[in-house]
């Protein structure tokens, strides 16, 4: 189904058509018309380039709020270990655990102890299956649609694993009913996101009817009350110490580091996991067992709803790693035992989304890319984008598209201009010779 | 008589920046056409390798796209050394690469091999010192 659902939204009346959402856009999913910003439902990822440069502020992440938790009687907070690096070196992760408790969760879960557990299911499905290779990580979701709508010829190659988001999310609502006697749907688990797209697999999940995460709060939103109850609280906390090499996760190479396969790499920012993803279509790099790919160039530290600046948040997770990195917090027997328990699977199938092809029917689409191609020379190629489309051959493809008119492309527009005031210039002086001559006759 | 849609790329040979373009284009140009997703990685597969042998051996090359709504065509014309035994040349393993083609994972004696195996037609036809025109066809149904 196409445009179902998005985590973005453009608010019209915030838009004065500034165009640097329509530059950025990594999928050309957007236009501006009439000095106004709108997406192309079908092409959008959600990866949150868009959010991160208007000026305006005029394309808001759709996460949840506070006031969204009140319908549960219990609620756990999930952070995304990307989190515990945007706070200064004295702040733990247990203390951060801690003090989301004190701002109102009735309890806490590290994700990044899941991580641990996804990177040993990771290592044995790559040690016991034999589907294509390279398999792709499909814990970033705008990467997993980036494949659904542009490449759904490796869409074999996401590895079908459950992500530590949703894993933590099932084992602390499984832990907590057993605890309080509460059903699940009184218990709201709640993850602090850092990007709008990891909203798209709560509210939208790939395969299933449903996620086990209830909601997700930016993490610029409750950033500003955590730093206040963290910067009053006297250090001191109940928390064990946060372990393992899931701390690393929320940085590019943060899973590859967990695997003993040889054959991996890690890719982050969508220019390049592009080129990746081109050269496994076209069968380059059979060689290689897993790729790991993020959407943001700096992966989850630098998501779109994050505070610090990424660098200087990966370099607090090559500290934390380092510190607490190498005391596994996971029984690796154990976690094999869940694993061919089908414990870490994902269900069903990741389905194809193709970008709507330029007809339904091949003749026509044939016509409309020939016809597609011939407006494309006509027009400068220096995709300078005032017409609103981010590049000439996305506006001939919206010409032929009858989105737009050819002549709302400048270069044309003065081209028939000149053409028109030429013409004009030559019908007066024409007009104005035969009317000289018959003023001459008459007068003479 | 059917709608086709044409577009000729220029490959340079040893211009290993820009290799793989042409068939990058052919595929959103599939992709846009609505082609069924496997058609348009074998499409990839085979267009691709016949590209990088153009960036390895030749001095440049014409490539010629074309679709019909039942064929697709890839036709490349090199000007370069020619292929003095196609047949050999067709082995699963042969390889003329040198080592620094090697080195960037090529060579590895699959590149018309594997455009075989992506295609439902496969013609060669090459002439020493003069150059190799590789024809592709494949079925869009």
């Amino acid at each position: 189904m196409h445009g179902e659902f998005h985590t973005i939204k453009f608010v019209d009346d915030l838009c004065d058509g500034h165009m640097h959402c329509m530059r950025v856009c990594p999928t050309q999913a957007i236009r501006v018309r009439n000095q106004k910003a709108s997406l192309l439902d079908d092409r959008c990822i959600d990866c949150g380039e868009c959010v991160r440069v208007c000026p305006n502020n005029a394309i808001i992440a759709m996460t949840s709020s506070f006031k969204d938790f009140s319908k549960f009687k219990y609620t756990i907070a999930l952070p995304s270990p990307a989190f515990y690096a945007q706070f200064g070196k004295d702040t733990t992760p247990s203390l951060i655990l801690e003090s989301l408790k004190k701002i109102g969760f009735n309890d806490v879960y590290d994700v990044a102890c899941a991580s641990e557990a996804v990177s040993i299911a990771i290592q044995e499905y790559l040690d016991t299956n034999k589907s294509p290779r390279p398999l792709i990580s499909s814990f970033c979701p705008a990467i997993v649609q980036l494949i659904q709508i542009r490449y759904p010829n490796l869409l074999d190659h996401l590895i079908p694993i459950e992500s530590p988001m949703e894993i933590a999310a099932r084992e602390a609502k499984n832990l907590k009913m057993k605890e309080t006697g509460l059903k699940a749907s009184e218990i709201g688990a709640i993850y602090i996101t850092p990007c709008p797209a990891k909203m798209l697999s709560i509210k939208n999940p790939l395969r299933k009817k449903h996620s086990f995460i209830d909601g997700a709060i930016a993490m610029r939103d409750i950033y500003p009350t955590l730093l206040q109850t963290i910067s009053q609280s006297n250090g001191n906390h109940d928390i064990k110490d946060i372990q393992g090499l899931g701390l690393g996760w929320p940085i590019v190479g943060g899973q590859v580091a967990c695997l003993k396969a040889e054959d991996c790499f890690a890719v982050g920012g969508l220019t390049d996991t592009v080129r990746i993803l081109e050269d496994i279509e076209n069968d380059r790099l059979k060689d290689i067992q897993y790729v790991e790919c993020h959407s943001c160039p700096t992966a989850c530290v630098g998501g779109t709803l994050t505070v610090e600046n990424p660098y200087i948040a990966r370099g607090r997770v090559l500290r934390m790693v380092e510190k607490y990195g190498l005391i596994p917090c996971q029984n690796r027997e154990k976690i094999r035992g869940l694993y061919q328990k089908n414990f870490f699977s994902l269900i069903g199938k990741i389905s194809p989304h193709p970008v709507q092809p330029l007809d339904e029917e091949i003749s026509r689409a044939i016509e409309k890319m020939q016809k597609k191609q011939d407006i494309h020379d006509k027009l400068p190629k220096i995709d300078c984008g005032a017409c609103g489309s981010p590049t000439c051959l996305a506006f001939a493809e919206d010409v032929v598209l009858e989105r737009v008119m050819l002549d709302d492309c400048i270069f044309v527009a003065i081209k028939k201009f000149e053409k028109l005031s030429s013409d004009l210039l030559e019908t007066v002086l024409r007009h104005s010779e035969k009317i000289n001559s018959n003023i001459k006759m008459i007068t003479s | 008589m059917d709608n086709t849609f044409l577009q000729t790329f220029k490959i340079q040979g040893g211009n290993i920046y820009n290799a793989g373009k042409a068939s990058t284009e052919i595929k959103a140009i599939l992709k846009q056409l609505g082609i069924n997703a496997r058609i348009v990685r074998r499409v990839a597969i085979a267009s691709y390798e016949a590209e990088m042998n153009v960036v390895m051996y030749a001095k440049q090359a014409t490539l010629t796209f074309e679709v019909s709504p039942s064929q697709i065509s890839i036709i490349v014309d090199d000007e370069g050394p020619g292929i003095p035994d196609v047949s050999l040349a067709m082995q699963e393993g042969f390889s003329t690469a040198t080592r620094e083609m090697r080195e960037m994972g090529f060579g590895a004696g699959m590149g018309l091999p594997n455009i075989k195996k992506n295609s439902d037609y496969l013609k060669i036809e090459s002439v020493i010192g003069k150059g190799t025109k590789v024809i592709i066809t494949l079925n869009v149904n």
